[in-house]
């Protein structure tokens, strides 16, 4: 028999008491490494989605750098334009490798089956140098427009999967009343294309009402060093801004600090909730076991060994708590990015909640380093109850 | 020649209860000789159960000597009080106090965890049978019969072959038929074993057959019938 026996014996003698303590240890547990994962994934996240981009700046018209930034991820609708002479002064720059120039807007959907009704159609205006930028952007099915002022669409992966179209079938823009033939769909590429309806830029021009007009430029540069010279020399062009690749990935993981400072307070709470908890717990249970403890001491225990009891007992709660918290964090991890998925303004493509052995490991040593300082104290009241009156205590 | 394994002089406790002072033992001198058989009887509060524990070391005194085993602990440490108990002394309670989490067995063990001693399951289980507990060794407390627990106790108690065995009030919370068990069980112990015993017991029936009975009142020895003496 060993002191890890006799504790774990003991915990045993509660079993419900003992399970919500070890749920409540768990339950932080799993917290703090979904609060790990989603940092870990959310970073990852936006950091694929701005090199999938495919280009190092996107000029927009001028305006908030929040919605600019929502623009170049996701590609919102309605935006402020600029006047396509931008895109004409821009492009004579000798630094620039690709450019390309996009006309986003977005179509509220009446009518439609029933999976869309009620949704908003993402139609972005593009030339052929857009797929320039992206050459890891592949056709599923069909290629490229026939011509720039062909009345064609090229549907990413989930529109079409979602308007169950496919190549030659003919697609409606609601409200304007235009007929345009799918000439191809893109395969999956994990990024807001998927959604997204893509229209020569002269027809989106025309159809929407906005001719001569764009949202933004997405620029490559030959070298990618000479971006802050590069944004220097465009502070002249009146009307519009540059926003970078780093300036998009500061300006989001701004939005979301907030939320993650809020996020880190809540876990916390909860694990300083399961510490007093499991201080709790065992501290119920040393009251509860005063004659025994006297009688252990009677028995040839030393302080010593009634504190290794005691905290071993607390010792394992964490432990268990630890073990079924990374269980719980693993396995809740899809539901933790459905929820957080769903709470967000905007979430980047891929997982969102990353886990990491790592993480799991830290979280797990956590609790047991708390579980530690949970047990002392009620370990330290037991090893000083003096034996003849614990064990005379409630005779 | 027998060996003075006890020896109380003017042996005081005194607690405190908020600014009143209670001599629950009071000058108490006395010698125990290896083997004896030693009563403590007296009414309720006489102080029978401080002066057993003092003697067991398992509080300090508040003045005069106390030697156990030719140690002085009157003023010991709490180190010193606890080696005593773990390698010298064996305990018996009126209520058992076994732990409920552990089987016959394991409770018998439990001194040889706090002595580091190894885990002598044979030991342990010869002990059982010699308390007549062989065939109920893998029983949790809460299905032995309250006899039963006490020889679980006694069994426990004798597993690292104490010199002095304390009982307190062995006999209280057992019937006729398991009192008298028990007490011919310590009795056996005594005879047989040569182990000192010290018991308390408000039966005068069983003081009677003890070697020797010391009365107390009011913390204080009022009569003694020896049978035996220290050389």
């Amino acid at each position: 028999m060993k002191i890890i026996s006799v504790a774990y014996k003991n915990l045993k003698r509660k079993k419900i008491r003992t399970a919500l303590t070890v749920g409540g240890v768990a339950v932080a547990v799993a917290v703090l490494v979904s609060l790990f994962g989603f940092d870990a994934g959310y970073q990852n996240g936006l950091n694929k989605d701005i090199d999938k981009l495919g280009y190092h700046l996107l000029v927009t018209a001028k305006g908030c750098p929040y919605e600019a930034a929502t623009l170049m991820l996701q590609g919102g609708g309605g935006l402020r334009y600029m006047d396509d002479a931008v895109y004409k002064r821009i492009i004579q720059d000798k630094r620039i490798d690709k450019i390309t120039p996009q006309l986003v807007s977005s179509v509220y959907n009446q009518e439609g089956g029933p999976q869309n009704r009620g949704s908003f159609a993402l139609y972005m205006g593009i030339e052929k140098s857009y797929i320039e930028l992206k050459p890891w952007s592949k056709f599923k099915t069909g290629g490229w427009f026939s011509g720039p002022d062909a009345d064609e669409a090229i549907m990413g992966y989930e529109a079409a999967e979602l308007e169950q179209r496919l190549v030659d079938d003919e697609i409606l823009i609601p409200g304007i009343n235009e007929v345009l033939t799918v000439k191809g769909i893109f395969q999956r590429t994990g990024t807001q294309d998927d959604g997204i309806i893509f229209i020569p830029l002269a027809i989106a021009q025309r159809i929407f009402n906005l001719p001569g007009k764009l949202t933004g430029i997405g620029i490559k540069l030959k070298n990618i060093q000479q971006i802050g010279e590069f944004e220097e020399s465009l502070y002249n062009e009146p009307g519009i801004q540059v926003v970078s690749l780093a300036q998009v990935r500061g300006t989001i993981l701004n939005l979301v600090a907030s939320a993650r400072a809020m996020a880190n307070s809540i876990a916390l709470i909860a694990i300083f909730i399961a510490v007093i908890g499991v201080t709790n717990t065992i501290l119920m249970s040393v009251f509860e076991r005063t004659r025994e403890i006297g009688v252990m001491k009677a028995l040839g225990a030393s302080a010593l060994d009634i504190f290794k009891v005691i905290w071993t007992e607390t010792v394992l709660i964490c432990v268990f708590g630890g073990l079924f918290g990374v269980v719980l964090a693993s396995g809740g991890s899809a539901l933790v990015e459905k929820v957080i998925r769903h709470s967000l303004p905007y979430a980047p493509s891929g997982k969102l909640v990353l886990i990491k052995p790592e993480f799991l490991l830290v979280a797990f040593f956590a609790t047991v380093a708390m579980g530690l300082i949970a047990g002392a104290y009620p370990a330290l009241r037991a090893s000083l109850m003096k034996p003849v009156e614990a064990i005379r205590a409630g005779e | 020649m027998k060996e003075c394994v006890i020896k109380a002089n003017e042996l005081t406790k005194v607690y405190k209860l908020l600014a009143e002072e209670i001599y629950a033992v009071c000058d108490v001198n006395l010698e125990i000789a290896e083997g004896d058989f030693i009563a403590i009887m007296g009414p309720s509060g006489s102080g029978k159960t401080t002066l057993l524990d003092s003697l067991g070391c398992l509080t300090t005194i508040t003045s005069g000597s106390l030697n156990i085993l030719g140690k002085d602990v009157s003023q010991a440490k709490e180190s010193i009080l606890v080696s005593m108990r773990r390698e010298s002394l064996g305990f018996v309670f009126q209520d058992f106090l076994l732990i409920p989490t552990l089987t016959a067995i394991e409770n018998v063990q439990l001194p040889l965890l706090f002595a580091r001693l190894p885990q002598q399951a044979r030991l342990a289980r010869g002990l059982l049978e010699r308390v007549g507990l062989g065939k109920r060794i893998n029983h949790l407390p809460k299905e032995l019969s309250g006899g039963e627990k006490q020889r679980v106790a006694i069994a426990r108690a004798l597993i690292n072959s104490p010199k002095i065995l304390f009982a307190d009030e062995p006999t209280g919370n057992l019937d006729t038929k398991n009192s008298e068990d028990i007490f011919g069980l310590l009795a056996d112990l005594n005879k047989k074993e040569n182990l000192t015993v010290i018991l308390t017991t408000h039966n005068p029936k069983f003081g009677l057959r003890a070697a020797r009975v010391i009365y107390l009142k009011d913390g204080r020895i009022v009569s003694r019938e020896d049978s035996s003496l220290c050389f």
